[in-house]
């Protein structure tokens, strides 16, 4: 027993430093778990407020940029609305009576709410964006985040209060079905941790045909994104050696470098999908 | 100023100036500028060693909180003020120079190239460290040791830049014999 004292104390520093390092480790794996339980509400919630405080300033240097970007943004809504458009009512019409739609419920199942960028990153393999706006503004996880040029962002991972995290395209861990809008074929699209505007989309067959310029959009098969935003532009493509697969690489459509506002988007029957999934999973088992 | 205070104010100043300024430069994603960890290597050298790699966790766990993930800098940062020590005691000149001087600096260290080496090396551990366990999901050997040698020899002139900007004037004392 005194052995043990002893051999603790002789070597106190570096038990101390194989302690902390596996700690480390630990937080770095069980990330969400961690974050879930102690970490995530109250460090967000500093953080946030500094990140706020700093922000405020840094805005006034953006304001031509922002502007620039809403105009756009509003002038691409412009042009999607109907008024505009004088001659294709009635064919619109013919299309809407074909489906039974409930005139009493609204036609949309997803709301945009605009959030103003705080903090943001995209020098790190592990980047996160800050939005001003939390739980208290009807933000939850697993809500579906794009840019105010109308790309896809990321997905929330927690929220506090007054702030919410955001997974940006740009993260190791982040996984997005997308699909190429000229052939309809799906793929998952991740980052591999080197150039902030360049995605990888995989899992697409030899057969299928791309050129460069073509769209890849959001393929709305999970109830975080509806189907058709642009996630960005392809690159190239490049055989996947030993497989029967391509690689696609991606130039985003969002500007990860100047976000600036960002709009959340709730899926209003995402809850309702998933409780059918999860009794669906239970009659499995 | 009393010891205590000044180097919490280094703390703060140093986290701010990282989160705030040099996060914000993009210089080129195989080179990233650091300097939160010029806390570390100007800690006194008569600090204990169980009391600096807790600083040192504390340090790198304030930067993490920042960047929402946490682990990866609090693990480079523990892993140098472990090696701190050894390092210190190997480069020191002379006998009795780090009683004679309160804190590593170029004076203290007896001339720009010891105190070069010393915090080269502490900077190289600290980006391969934080770089390996970042990487551990890319495996690419090649990127990781450009990334590690680039970032270093950024974070080394971003260190001159500041050790000439602020020079620290070191009291040589007297009273150790």
């Amino acid at each position: 027993m005194r052995n043990i004292f002893l051999f603790i104390r002789r070597y106190f520093n570096f038990l101390l430093f194989i302690f902390l390092q596996i700690l480390c480790v630990y937080f770095i794996v069980s990330y969400s778990k961690f974050h879930e339980a102690a970490f995530g509400k109250t460090a967000n919630q500093i953080t946030g407020k500094i990140n706020k405080r700093y922000s405020n300033i840094q805005y006034y240097f953006n304001l031509r940029k922002t502007n620039d970007s809403l105009v756009k943004a509003n002038e691409r809504l412009y042009n999607q609305l109907r008024l505009d458009k004088s001659l294709d009512d009635t064919l619109h019409m013919a299309q809407m009576d074909s489906l039974f739609t409930d005139s009493l419920v609204h036609a949309s199942s997803f709301v945009f709410r605009g959030a103003r960028v705080v903090s943001n990153s995209v020098s790190t393999p592990n980047n996160f964006i800050v939005l001003e706006g939390g739980s208290a503004n009807g933000f939850h996880k697993g809500m579906g985040v794009i840019s105010a040029e109308g790309g896809v962002v990321g997905i929330i991972t927690e929220t506090s209060a007054d702030f919410s995290v955001v997974m940006s395209l740009l993260h190791k861990d982040s996984r997005i079905s997308g699909k190429i809008f000229k052939t309809g074929e799906t793929g998952t699209v991740t980052w591999d941790g080197e150039q902030p505007n360049v995605l990888y989309m995989n899992g697409i067959a030899k057969s299928v045909k791309v050129a460069k310029g073509d769209s890849i959009i959001t393929s709305g098969f999970s109830t975080t994104f509806p189907k058709g935003l642009l996630i960005g532009r392809v690159e190239g493509a490049y055989a996947v050696p030993n497989t029967n697969f391509i690689k696609i690489k991606i130039t985003t459509h969002t500007n990860f470098y100047n976000i600036q506002h960002a709009y959340t988007i709730e899926n209003k029957n995402a809850t309702a999908v998933n409780e059918l999934l999860k009794q669906v999973q239970k009659q499995l088992q | 100023m009393p010891p205590l205070f000044k180097h919490t104010f280094r703390f703060i100043l140093l986290i701010l100036f990282q989160v705030f300024v040099l996060d914000n430069i993009r210089l080129h994603q195989l080179a990233t500028p650091y300097l939160y960890f010029l806390f570390i290597l100007w800690l006194p050298f008569n600090i204990n060693r169980t009391v600096l790699l807790l600083t040192a966790f504390v340090l790198g766990f304030t930067l993490d909180s920042f960047r929402h993930h946490p682990g990866f800098h609090a693990a480079a940062c523990v892993m140098i003020a472990y090696v701190r020590p050894f390092l210190i005691n190997f480069l020191i000149p002379q006998e009795g120079a780090e009683t004679n001087y309160e804190e590593p600096s170029i004076q203290s260290m007896g001339g720009l190239l010891p105190y070069m080496i010393y915090a080269g090396i502490l900077v190289f551990i600290h980006n391969a460290w934080l770089f390996l366990l970042e990487a551990w999901q890319f495996e690419n050997a090649w990127y990781f040791f450009s990334k590690t040698f680039l970032t270093t020899a950024v974070c080394l002139v971003l260190i001159l830049i500041t050790e000439w900007i602020f020079p620290r004037k070191q009291k040589f004392r007297t009273n150790t014999i």
